[in-house]
């Protein structure tokens, strides 16, 4: 709605013989973005109409001649683009991007990383906005950020242990506290709440945590249970710096866990990004995922000078997510869920996988690449797919 | 004529029925060969298994060796034995049928239920592993039979083979006799087809011995026989077998068959898969483990990946390549002693019969090696010979010709990461011993000439021919489709040599012009820019605008200083390059206008006038540049990098200035007077400070060495033009080398205890000197602390390199297993061909070829609304 808006604007402050450029479309199906893109440019131009005609007819007919054409194995062309950088991709694990106080898997394990889908990467970070009340204030986004930040007992007070009278003092650092958001009553709270078989109590700005049982052992559980207990946050994010980008602040984690931090108030969720794609698989879902997946390997690619063209990390981000579930890229997923048993067992696990077909009774229709190449016959790919014969003589 | 195609291929167990049904010979004797070297019948050298040996026929077919394909024999077990890739299988089984009347446990109608599940799954070409996987861990839990009501005892399994009830242990016997009661219906339950499948039969009782052609003898040079390791596991399993039958027949003791049983089982185990765990692997004597069945299919060189995925070729070539930049970029430089090795197949008919014959009967280069007969008989074409075959020759014939100038050949270099590592060229046969190439063509084969070797290969057939010529052609590859943009395009030298061409203003007289344009085709010169005192000169401007097509496009160089703001055709660096009509109007052609990668001028002639003018383009602008650069001359050596005695004061000073600081930094650390950066501790902020201050000298020593070396310096100029190095490596070698770094870090490592690098430093010494900093240059050297810190990094490096190499391979190969079975349809769409599933829509939601987008755009506007502009004879605006 707002674009149009904009665009009528445009049009309106253009001169006179500005005119509506859609008409001329009508006529030449191109895709949305190369549409957009020609407007842009006729607007700047101020193009006639007789310009602006030729100009889309000749983008059209270019745009034909630029189609993929059928048969093309635009599977074998992707993976080749992006496996053939990979060798000139650096082993550096860590560097920042962007921030520099975020260490960040970057370079060719980074790449490795977006195509195998693993569940916990390496540097799990998230880049949070917020809703316009706190991005534009420091004071505000400091208030979303301790709601992010895991807080720990040791990040605002000291602990110290009273073997004799079998407890453990906490002492709490006011300034900390404050910095933090957190009052003594909300500590006792949490402590009480935390920890099991313990009496809590409060005197003179300490907390005193006695345990019930008089043993050493308990003593110790405890005192390792109130060193790892989360007084406020989010367990799983161990930092958070705000910075200010574009005119608001953004906060930057490290550690990550989408779904609670979407939940936070003040963290404007629609804005909010993680790159650990398989957290975004299940709080977003697989459309996202693919975004997801194409965005961080865009990102590693770029980050390294290597220039890939978005359609081949499309397909590869298709082909993992094309039947709903995140499939990665080998052994357990989309190589290893092949029809064909030929190719399977030409990949990996050759001999399994031959030993499950005979007992399954499976049929290699031999359709693949790999199968026809083993049996020895033209593959089913480019040329090898035109099935239109000349009858010699007929000519 | 249509070629038949295979419809698919039918994975199954083989029977006891079916193993002897295809058996030619029953094997009950270990022996082999008998003392005069021939096989043993009832052996497993049989005669009826097939013949290896050239000369004899086999007893089954009657084929000689290499017709005869081989015929199964038999090896019939004394007892049977479980097939260890099945174990773990038949383990699940008995856990999941009943120990008394072999049904599943379930009720008839849940194991309709899954049944029905898993076909449906089978029918939408799901995966229904879990399902199956349901079923198994739903009967273990079945603790009475709901059939017969028989209560059941969990069966223990044990790697690799046996199986226990409680503590009793089931003989395979046991095993086999439990599996024949499952019954066929219940069968599809656990993902089995009865019709592929028996359960007993995953108990052998019936081996079957591959005939002799998959496990040839060898004979060593001494005369002596050297079996396959595959036999010698076979003689060991019918040792063993006929020990056990003698022992059952005199009545032997219990205990005594059980042991041979169990060495009878690991025999067949072994002989099935010798890399199982949980047993030893049987040896060679020579103590190397053998290879048996399971070892042969797998891996890089077994016979999937090594054999039938991958095969071998007749009509190659292979030799180390060498640079030749006078033969055009599509083709290829053949030695002769290889063009007279490979041959093309020359059909005869009534057309070229006198052509064909000239051939045979020639004695020199291009002639025929060999005459096809129409019965398929090759005949070598020899002196004797010669005239005989001329005279027979008739239509219908095939000769094989030398390879010959002009023939289509694949030219390959591994590692084949793309599709631009095989393309086709043309030949020409040349003098010497290497493979010569235009360097325009290294950048996507990836090679250089520092004993790089190169294959070839050539096409034999019309079609194959055709489509090499059509769709394989170097021409065809200047465009890559990973980025859209040239990948072919000027190195090195051809950049060098055009900057020196086309910068400022350069003069010409007229002999020189020609001596210049000499090897490339120009039909007139165009007027000369300037004539004094009766003699004309010519730009070299003017020179490189001869080779130029009518295109017109303006673009920042490579040698762009990025100002601010942008002077255009003013452009005090001749960094503007404007092009108009093929015409160089200003700038100077650098890596961004030629180069292989940038390339912009190549891009736009490839757009506007297609491959084969470019081929043109690049063959001219290479010739060109050769001659340029030698018209000049461009060499270097250890005094380029020579700088005055000021600038050596003066980077001397910088680096002292910069130690200091870091004393500093340090010092502020000691006190505790360093703030922290925000989430960093005290330590990493320092050593990230250190880090800052000792690279902005380097940079700063840089910037002072090239202030000195000035414009003119060839290793400026490469640097700048971007033909070869970069202002840092000139840095390091005039000015000073820089921090050495290992994991990104300075060096810390070295003697942990005492923390310090080197034994020459003071314990915990945080300096730049202790910690790899190296200030001397590599034109100075290095002084041995210096040079022990820069041998780390170096390793570092080497490492990174080679771990790099493998992980990225497998990568690859990974993502090409994935992706290989997509194509684009008629339609658009993008589908997977084994299973038949829409992946993408469209092909990149817009269709477009990325080779043939503009750096990625589906169509190059801007380029468009210039070309219409011009047309209609208005302004053109700058390229971006």
């Amino acid at each position: 709605m707002s674009e149009e808006k904009v665009e009528g604007e445009i049009e309106e402050n253009a001169s006179g013989e500005n005119m509506d450029y859609d008409k001329i479309f009508e006529e030449f199906p191109l895709p949305m973005t190369v549409k957009e893109e020609i407007k842009n440019e006729l607007v700047k131009i101020n193009a006639s109409e007789d310009v602006a005609r030729k100009v889309v007819k000749k983008c059209y007919e270019v745009y034909l001649r630029n189609l993929m054409e059928p048969g093309e194995a635009a599977g074998i062309v992707a993976a080749q683009s992006i496996g053939e950088p990979g060798t000139q991709m650096t082993m550096r694990t860590f560097h920042y991007a962007g921030v520099a106080e975020i260490d960040v898997t970057l370079g060719l394990p980074r790449l490795i990383e977006i195509l195998d889908v693993r569940k916990n990467p390496s540097t799990p970070m998230m880049t949070i906005r917020l809703t316009e009340e706190y991005a534009q204030d420091r004071s505000k986004a400091r208030e979303v950020a301790n709601r992010i930040e895991a807080t720990y007992v040791l990040d605002i007070a000291d602990i110290a242990t009273d073997i004799r009278r079998m407890r453990i003092l906490v002492s709490p650092d006011e300034k900390a506290m404050e910095r933090k958001g957190l009052t003594l009553e909300d500590l006792k709270k949490k402590i009480e709440k935390g920890l099991k078989n313990v009496e809590v109590e409060e005197s003179d700005g300490k907390i005193v945590v006695q345990v019930t049982e008089p043993s050493y052992k308990v003593l110790m559980d405890t005192l390792d249970k109130l060193k790892k207990l989360v007084l406020a946050g989010i367990k799983e994010i161990r930092r958070v710096i705000i910075r200010k980008e574009e005119g608001e602040y953004v906060l930057y984690t490290e550690g990550s866990n989408l779904k609670k931090v979407m939940k936070v108030k003040g963290v404007d969720a629609s804005r909010t990004i993680t790159n650990n794609i398989y957290e975004i698989y299940e709080v977003l879902g697989i459309e996202a995922a693919r975004n997801a997946i194409i965005q961080e390997a865009i990102n590693t690619l770029e980050e390294q000078g290597l220039e890939v063209n978005v359609r081949h990390i499309m397909l590869v981000a298709d082909v993992m997510t094309a039947d709903g579930e995140l499939r990665q890229i080998g052994r357990h997923g989309v190589a290893g869920e092949k029809q064909s048993i030929l190719a399977r067992a030409a990949f990996e696990m050759t001999v399994n996988n031959l030993l499950d077909a005979a007992v399954r009774g499976d049929v290699d229709k031999l359709k693949g690449i790999t199968e026809n190449i083993i049996v020895g016959q033209p593959i089913k790919l480019g040329t090898g797919d035109v099935e239109l014969v000349l009858k010699m003589g007929k000519l | 004529m249509i070629p038949k195609r295979i419809a698919g291929i039918r994975f199954e167990v083989l029977s006891p029925q079916e193993i002897r049904r295809m058996s030619v010979a029953k094997i009950i004797t270990p022996e082999t060969y008998d003392d005069d070297g021939y096989p043993i019948e009832a052996g497993l050298m049989d005669p009826r298994l097939g013949v290896i040996d050239p000369g004899l026929r086999c007893k089954t077919c009657g084929g000689k060796a290499g017709e005869c394909p081989g015929h199964f024999g038999h090896i019939e077990l004394a007892a049977p034995v479980i097939h260890v890739g099945y174990a773990k299988l038949i383990a699940k089984l008995l856990n999941a049928t009943c120990k008394e009347c072999g049904r599943i446990l379930l009720k008839d109608d849940r194991r309709d239920h899954y049944i029905n599940m898993i076909e449906q799954k089978k029918r939408l070409g799901q995966d229904c592993e879990d399902v199956i996987k349901e079923v198994f861990r739903v009967t273990k839990g079945v603790k009475v039979c709901p059939h017969c009501g028989t209560e059941q005892t969990e069966i223990k399994f044990e790697k690799p083979t046996f199986f226990y009830e409680g503590e009793h242990k089931l003989t395979p016997k046991d095993v086999r006799e439990r599996l024949e009661k499952i019954p066929d219906e219940d069968l599809p339950a656990f993902g089995m087809n009865p019709k592929a499948v028996r359960p007993e039969w995953m108990v052998l009782t019936v081996l079957p011995v591959p005939p002799v052609t998959v496990r040839p003898s060898i004979i060593l040079e001494t005369g002596q026989r050297s079996e396959d390791d595959l036999t010698h596991k076979l003689v060991d399993i019918i040792r063993i077998n006929q020990r056990f039958m003698d022992n059952k027949e005199g009545g032997a003791p219990q205990l005594i068959l059980e042991d041979l049983w169990e060495l009878l089982q690991y025999h067949v185990t072994t002989y099935l898969d010798n890399e199982v765990s949980g047993i030893p692997p049987a040896r060679h004597r020579s103590g190397r483990p053998l290879k048996t069945l399971a070892q042969r299919l797998k891996g890089k060189e077994g016979r999937f990946r090594g054999s039938l995925s991958g095969k071998r070729v007749n009509f190659s070539a292979r030799t180390a390549i060498s640079p030749d930049p006078n033969i055009s970029i599509n083709e290829v430089g053949v030695p002769k002693i290889v063009a007279e090795e490979l041959t093309v197949p020359f059909h005869v008919t009534d057309k070229n019969i006198e052509e064909a014959r000239e051939l045979i009967l020639r004695t020199e280069h291009p002639k025929a090696n060999y005459v096809i007969r129409p019965d398929g008989r090759r005949i070598r074409v020899l002196d004797t010979n010669r005239e005989e075959l001329a005279e027979k020759l008739e239509p219908g014939m095939i000769i094989e010709r030398q390879l010959m100038d002009g023939d289509v050949v694949l030219f390959n270099r591994q590692p084949s990461l793309h599709r631009m590592s095989i393309m086709a060229h043309y030949v020409r046969v040349l003098p010497y011993k290497t493979f010569r190439l235009n360097p325009a063509v290294c950048p996507p084969y990836n090679a250089d000439f520092d004993g790089d070797e190169m294959n070839l290969h050539v096409p034999q057939s019309l079609e194959a021919q055709a489509e090499a010529k059509i769709l394989m052609s170097v021409q065809e590859h200047i465009l890559s489709p990973r980025f859209g943009g040239p990948i072919i395009g000027g190195i090195h030298d051809h950049i060098s040599g055009l900057y020196l061409l086309t910068r400022g203003e350069k003069l010409f007289t007229r002999k020189e012009v020609m001596s210049i344009i000499k090897p490339i085709e120009v039909k007139e010169l165009p007027k000369p820019k300037y004539v004094k005192d009766g003699v004309e000169y010519w730009t070299g401007k003017q020179i490189f605008s001869m080779i130029l097509p009518d295109i017109t496009i303006e673009f920042k160089a490579e040698i762009c200083q990025g100002c601010e703001e942008c002077k255009k055709e003013k452009c005090e660096y001749d960094a503007y390059v404007i092009i108009k009509n093929g015409e160089l109007v200003s700038g100077t052609v650098d890596e961004k206008a030629v180069g292989a990668f940038k390339g912009i001028i190549i891009d736009e002639i490839m757009r506007k006038y297609g491959s084969e003018r470019t081929r043109k383009f690049i063959d001219d602008m290479t010739h060109l540049a050769i001659r340029a650069i030698m018209y000049t001359g461009f060499s270097f050596g250890i005094s380029d990098e020579d700088i005055p005695e000021e600038a050596i004061k003066q980077i001397h000073e910088v680096i002292a200035e910069a130690e200091k600081k870091v004393e500093e930094l340090i010092k502020a650390y000691r006190e505790g007077n360093l703030e922290p950066m925000p989430g960093r501790s005290i330590e990493e902020t320092l050593e990230m400070k250190i880090m800052q201050v000792l690279g902005k000298a380097r940079d700063q020593a840089g910037k002072i060495a090239s202030r000195f070396l000035g414009m003119d310096n060839s290793a400026v100029i490469m640097a700048v033009s971007g033909a070869r190095g970069s202002m840092l490596n000139l840095t390091q070698m005039a000015a000073c080398i820089g921090q050495q770094s290992v994991r990104g870090e300075r060096i810390k490592r070295g003697y942990t205890y005492t923390n310090r690098t080197l034994p020459h430093f003071k314990p915990g010494d945080l300096g730049a000197k202790a910690r790899g900093f190296v200030k001397s240059s590599y034109k100075e050297g290095l002084s041995p602390v210096e040079y022990f810190f820069h041998a780390m990094g170096g390793r570092e490096g080497l490492v990174d390199t080679a771990v790099r190499t493998s992980q990225s391979g497998y990568l690859q190969r990974r993502l090409i297993n994935a992706l290989q079975d997509l194509k684009v349809e008629y339609d658009g769409t993008v589908k997977e061909q084994t299973s038949g599933m829409l992946v993408q829509f469209r092909y990149g939601e817009d269709g477009v070829d990325p080779t043939k987008s503009f750096r990625g755009k589906a169509v190059d506007v801007k380029r468009i609304i210039n070309e219409v502009l011009s047309s209609e004879g208005e302004q053109v605006r700058e390229y971006e």
